[in-house]
């Protein structure tokens, strides 16, 4: 619990930066994207990189999160989570239209209950 | 629990992360640390292992793009990065070893092709580095297909190297990226180079990278030295042959601070006695002695994105060859007995900065600088020949994106200076270089299939003129294991025509050259073009991998220095090409994994090679058209304290080989047209105590294949027909060999 109090403490230092920096061109951010496969990780950055102001896009299978390093002057990550959840991946805010999620190919339907 | 937490941490981690590593955790089904998991960058030999607590960093660079995590009981995973971030990584039991005792120890292959680079590079690992346990860098090629490494003339006993059926001044060696083997250095520059010094080797088949200079032709050599930050305290090698050769290599490690790291590499080697095997009065290998002294410095500070490397170095090294009863004492400039001595002094600076920006990891500087000192003072009997260089070179490298990772960049400024003292016998070719270049080159990859680097580059070269130097690389994945590349680019040189062919010195040949005028001992600069295409699949036999590699590489020269040897047994001519000239080799490789701990590699190659000379359109000389190269290595599972068996074979067959003209001669001075086809064994075993010691021996030339007649008028080297330089196969034969590896981790 004390770890989990550290933890958050830091995370939260790390938004407070974070915050300060408004318009930033080279701003970093972590968005949690569901998926299960190589193939899902391709098509993640491929509609996270067709944001553009996206500079940087990785998925993470294991961690299920996709960062980013995004221009804030040309788009928001609100932009990249709705391109995400266009290309069928639910993210932690914007969850994919059913029908997107199910023109995934079938290794890529992740569990969504 | 450990879930929400880890979460949680991840977020928090880019805002705390180094920028150029990549750090992570290893963790096991059940989210807890898994220590011991090997990590590493696939297709290098960059590599850690997660430490107890399952955390685990390790350098980044934008060239590696797939981390590896691999641990014994769990499938291997793959994870695409392209930026230096935070990883954690749950790994899933094989769910084909639940019986605890089947080790899925997938050994990393100690010569890898990369699947991902849209170059055609293949590296060489610590591991394949050590088959070859001597010496230097030029007989580390010998289990590589790629490279054929050609038998010394049989004076001063180094090794030549041949790419695409093209020697080595056609390919552009560097050292950490900076342009080392060139100019005086050509001719024995990779005997400079201890082994043991050398972390791996990368060897780019075709029209190389523009950033490194433009001066490749058919390929490009790249070696990396032990890093002070990550090499171990102590190593010792001894090496001791029946060709009365021995070596001795120590390193020494510090880390001075938690940012600065030092290693001191000392060099020795010696041959002590005279060989005569094949009784034709002259030595077999050169008399010798190099005393080799290189210190490195590395500054790394993570945090604020620097890392930064220092080299001094100083090499002597002195040879003597020809006559057995030569003495240099008496007998130098006598005409009593024929003999030779090559001494050479070397000395050089580097210095290496880079900085990667802190909130755009994808974004770096860097600057490499060396200043290097070449001084050969040698005589052939009654010839002399002096050469001393001094270098400056100087590469100034921005990389970034544009827009995002998928597109990259590399621009910058590289500035090249070289002053030449040239003396044969009193003749003065003296001469200075300096050019100044920028250059750029594009790269887009779309993280799944396909990528193109697409470079350029331009030059104001007092002697070349102002040029451009366009290259290109694509590589596509078409499906599963499957590659095929694609390249092409133009190079252009200057052709130092002594340095280069310094083994002709060894005869009786008058050097003549027909100038036209130009401004490099009256002759043009080589300019040729190369084009390649190469194609990989790997598919399973019988459950085991399988590589099939085919590739073909055209070069053709505009303008190519031609050496003559066809025109008469007493003449070298050189002269600007007049008509054509090309190279094309055809490379057909099969490579087996037969089970875990056995390989074996084999290589087929077609080299079609030909040269308008003033007497007609010949084969290049001492190339053979058909080569055939095996590879068998078998090694034992590693016991308790790492103990193991190596073992190592190589084979090699050479077709017959065209030779240079000698029908003008007595018949008992001839040679023939062609060299008779032969083949060569080479076997190593070695022997880990613990992973502090092992011992190794080996054989090569097993077989005892020897050249018939080594030298040409050995009877009467000061008379007409006296000549050295024809070597088609080795003059030494059998020859034994033991050492010994001691490390102190």
């Amino acid at each position: 619990m004390k770890n989990l109090i550290v933890v958050m403490l830091i995370m939260l230092a790390g938004f407070t930066v974070q915050a300060q920096e408004k318009k930033n061109k080279n701003a970093k951010y972590d968005v949690e994207v569901k998926g299960n496969c190589g193939q899902c990780k391709a098509r993640i950055e491929k509609a996270a990189y067709s944001v553009k102001g996206v500079k940087q896009a990785t998925w993470n299978e294991e961690s299920q999160d996709l960062q980013l390093i995004v221009d804030e002057t040309k788009c928001s990550v609100a932009d990249v989570r709705a391109a995400v959840a266009k290309a069928g991946h639910d993210t932690d805010e914007v969850k994919a239209e059913d029908t997107d999620y199910n023109s995934l190919h079938s290794c890529c339907k992740y569990d969504r209950s | 629990m450990h879930k929400i937490i880890m979460f949680f941490l991840l977020l928090s981690a880019p805002f705390l992360q180094a920028q150029d590593t990549v750090s992570g955790k290893v963790l096991d089904e059940n989210s807890q640390p898994l220590p011991g998991a090997a990590v590493y960058w696939q297709d290098t030999t960059i590599s850690t292992s997660s430490a107890q607590d399952g955390t685990f960093t390790i350098p980044y660079s934008s060239d590696n793009m797939y981390l590896v995590i691999s641990y014994i009981g769990y499938t291997a995973d793959t994870i695409h990065v392209h930026t230096p971030q935070y990883i954690s990584h749950k790994m899933t039991p094989d769910s084909g070893s639940q019986l605890k005792e089947v080790v899925v120890d997938k050994t990393r292959a100690s010569l890898s092709r990369s699947q991902t680079k849209a170059a055609n590079v293949s590296t060489m690992g610590a591991k394949e580095l050590l088959k070859a346990a001597c010496c230097n860098i030029a007989e580390s090629f010998e289990t590589n297909p790629s490279i054929d490494v050609n038998f010394s003339d049989a004076l001063t006993g180094s090794k030549q190297i041949k790419m695409l059926g093209l020697t080595s001044p056609y390919l552009l060696i560097a050292e950490e990226n900076i342009p080392a083997v060139r100019g005086a250095s050509q001719a024995y520059g990779l005997s400079f180079i201890p082994g043991t010094w050398v972390e791996s080797i990368q060897i780019t088949k075709g029209a190389g990278p523009v950033i490194n200079g433009y001066e490749s032709i058919s390929g490009q050599i790249n070696y990396e030295m032990l890093k002070p930050a990550n090499d171990i305290p102590f190593f010792l090698n001894a090496y001791g042959d029946t060709g009365s050769r021995f070596e001795l290599n120590t390193h020494f490690n510090k880390k001075v601070s938690d940012k600065w790291s030092t290693s001191l590499f000392l060099h020795g080697n010696t041959r002590v006695s005279k060989n005569d095997m094949n009784h034709d009065h002259f030595l077999d290998n050169p008399l010798g002695k190099q005393i080799n002294v290189l210190n490195r410095w590395q500054y790394t500070n993570a945090e604020k994105g620097w890392v930064s490397f220092l080299n001094f170095r100083y090499m002597r090294d002195e040879k003597q060859a020809g006559q057995v009863d030569f003495d240099p004492d008496t007998d130098r400039y006598s005409g009593h007995h024929w003999g030779s001595e090559i001494n050479t002094d070397k000395v050089d600076v580097s210095g290496k900065l880079g900085y990667v920006f802190p909130d755009m990891p994808y974004q770096s500087i860097g600057l490499q600088t060396s200043f290097n000192y070449h001084n050969q003072e040698s005589y052939f009997g009654l010839r002399t020949y002096d050469i001393d260089q001094k270098s400056f070179y100087s590469n100034l490298i921005f990389n970034s994106i544009i827009s995002n990772t998928l597109n990259k960049f590399a621009t910058g400024l590289n500035v090249t200076y070289d002053k030449y003292g040239e003396f044969v016998n009193t003749t003065d070719y003296s001469r200075t270089d300096n050019s100044v270049g920028v250059f750029g080159e594009y790269t887009y990859d779309n993280v799944n299939n396909f990528s193109i680097v697409l470079g350029g580059r331009f030059d104001v070269h007092n002697r070349l003129g102002a040029f451009f130097t366009p290259r290109l690389h694509m590589r596509y994945n078409p499906w599963k294991d499957a590659t095929f590349r694609l390249s092409a680019g133009r190079g252009k040189r200057a052709a130092n025509i002594f340095a280069e062919n310094q083994s002709l010195f060894g005869s009786s040949r008058a050097f003549n050259i027909a100038g036209s005028g130009g401004k490099l001992y009256g002759l043009d600069p080589e300019i040729a073009w190369n084009y390649g295409l190469s194609f990989i699949q790997k598919f399973p036999l019988f459950g085991k991998t399988t590589e099939f590699v085919v590739d073909f590489y055209r070069t053709d020269f505009q303008n190519q220095v031609v050496t003559d040897l066809y025109a008469s047994p007493q003449q070298v001519l050189f002269y600007n090409l007049n008509g054509k000239s090309y190279a094309n080799s055809l490379q057909v490789e099969l490579n087996y994994e037969i089970t875990m701990h056995f390989n074996i590699r084999t290589a087929y190659k077609y080299y079609d090679i030909k040269t308008d000379y003033t007497t007609g359109s010949f084969e290049r000389p001492l190339q053979a058209r058909h080569r055939f190269f095996a590879n068998v290595g078998y090694e034992t599972h590693i016991a308790e304290k790492g103990k193991q068996w190596k073992f190592d074979v190589t084979y090699n067959w050479m077709g017959q080989q065209r030779l240079p003209y000698t029908g003008s001669n007595p018949v008992e001075e001839q040679m023939g047209t062609y060299s008779p086809s032969f083949s060569l064994v080479n076997a190593q075993i070695t022997r880990t105590f613990s992973s502090v010691f092992e011992m190794y021996v080996g054989a090569e030339n097993i077989g005892n294949y020897r050249q018939n007649k080594a030298i040409l008028g050995a009877n009467d080297p000061f008379g007409p027909y006296f000549d050295s330089s024809i070597v088609y196969a080795p003059v030494f034969g059998q020859m034994y060999y033991a050492g010994l590896r001691f490390k102190i981790k």
